[in-house]
């Protein structure tokens, strides 16, 4: 976190570093090092674990942490069913476990753990992370919609109505608008974290560094920042949540395009 | 920014661990658990449903049975009042035809004793005329001397009774 001389980097949070020497780990040639990234996923992998398994009692009467279970069940079963139909209900499996994923992974991602020496990392806010999770749910909808309606898939960029002249201006506008799917969804999750984060440690600098310089600045710039702060981290909790809601929705509103075409 | 400046040297590897991690979540947890979740609360939704039904169901019947109890407690009753007034009128026919019989009774007794009366009169009768004409008699045979027979005295008596 604090670079040399005491000054905090904003940037370095995001740094990667291979763990216990696992830095010349390969696999077919290519570095698999187990990263404080991929710790931070593992972790996130074990809890989400343990939260449905919790709810797994299977009782009649569902206990707290059952209920918590089946009410965010119950959450992405009315999401896919309202955007896409009884259709949608097939895709639980994915859209649960991707919203979960990315919702786990911000909220750890923002453990004030940083006070006992421990570096939570948040690995979505990296584009190669958020670029595979979208490469994922936009080879889903190329297969799906492919799978289901053939070469007709290409009516999606053909909207209902257009005159017949304005097809060869708009079918590439509707195709460009597709293509841009994925990376509009990596960019939003990683940009959206990355900011908060950086955001966040930029206040912290401003607390350190203000309050090093003497108390009149303390308290001019370190108690307000400090206060801000607060408020920044409270948000940041809501933007975790819901751009892990946004990735959800994109991705069952773009499966409801390759279901149900128009 | 370590997001492009690593890439290089982490794209494999950030790579790798996301597909092996959420490949865990997405076939252990999404695949595995969720779908018995959703299970158990389909299973609830459909227990509570039923549940619901049978409640209705029994309620539905409860009503029946408490319409066929009211039928029958209203049959039970005309029965009931029928009875009584079956009893009352045969009490009434009893009485009345007791009271006839006793009045009857009444009636020849009366009519027995009225027999009886006049006779013990007639007889009554026979015999003041007997004293009488005997009582005649004698005064006739103390005063005049003379012997009258019964018969004359008797037949004087009745005279003398029937113009008295």
């Amino acid at each position: 976190m604090a670079a040399e001389e005491g000054k905090v980097d904003p940037m370095h949070q995001f740094t990667i570093e291979p763990l216990m020497g696992s830095g010349g780990w390969e696999l077919a040639g290519f570095n698999i090092a187990f990263t404080n990234s991929a710790l931070w996923m593992a972790i996130t992998t074990v809890l989400l674990t343990l939260f449905v398994a919790g709810g797994m009692k299977r009782e009649l009467v569902p206990g707290r942490w059952q209920m918590m279970v089946e009410s965010a069940t119950g959450f992405i079963d009315d999401m896919l069913e309202a955007n896409i139909g009884k259709e949608g209900r097939k895709y639980v499996p994915y859209i649960f476990s991707l919203f979960m994923f990315i919702l786990f992974a911000n909220l750890l991602g923002l453990l004030p753990i940083g006070i006992v020496g421990l570096h939570p990392f948040t690995f979505t806010s990296h584009f190669t992370v958020t670029g595979v999770l979208a490469i994922i749910s936009f080879a889903i909808v190329l297969i799906v919609g492919f799978w289901k309606h053939g070469f007709h898939f290409f009516s999606l960029f053909v909207p209902h109505g257009t005159p017949l002249p304005m097809i060869p201006i708009i079918f590439p506008i509707e195709l460009i608008s597709f293509l841009v799917r994925p990376f509009s969804l990596a960019l939003r999750l990683f940009v959206a974290m990355m900011a908060g984060h950086v955001l966040l440690k930029v206040l912290s600098s401003f607390v350190i560094d203000g309050t090093n310089a003497g108390p009149e600045f303390a308290a001019l710039v370190g108690i307000p920042s400090f206060i801000l702060m607060i408020g920044i981290s409270a948000l940041e909790i809501l933007v975790a949540g819901i751009q892990a809601y946004v990735f959800a929705l994109l991705t069952s509103l773009y499966i409801n395009d390759a279901e149900n075409l128009h | 920014m370590p997001q492009i400046a690593q890439i290089m040297e982490t794209y494999s590897s950030q790579i790798f661990w996301l597909l092996v991690t959420f490949g865990f979540v997405f076939f252990v947890v999404g695949r595995g658990m969720v779908p018995r979740v959703m299970d158990t609360v389909a299973e609830r939704d459909n227990q509570i449903a039923s549940d619901l039904a049978a409640a209705e169901a029994a309620r539905a019947q409860a009503d029946d049975e408490e319409e066929a109890w009211r039928k029958r407690e209203n049959e039970n009753r005309a029965a009931a009042q029928a009875l009584v007034a079956k009893a009352k009128a045969d009490a009434a026919a009893k009485s009345e035809k007791k009271l006839a019989s006793a009045q009857k009774r009444l009636d020849t007794k009366l009519e027995t004793a009225a027999t009886e009366i006049a006779e013990a009169r007639t007889a009554a009768l026979a015999e003041v005329e007997g004293v009488a004409a005997e009582a005649a008699q004698d005064i006739v045979k103390q005063l005049a001397g003379v012997k009258v027979t019964a018969a004359v005295a008797k037949t004087a008596v009745k005279k003398a009774m029937t113009n008295a």
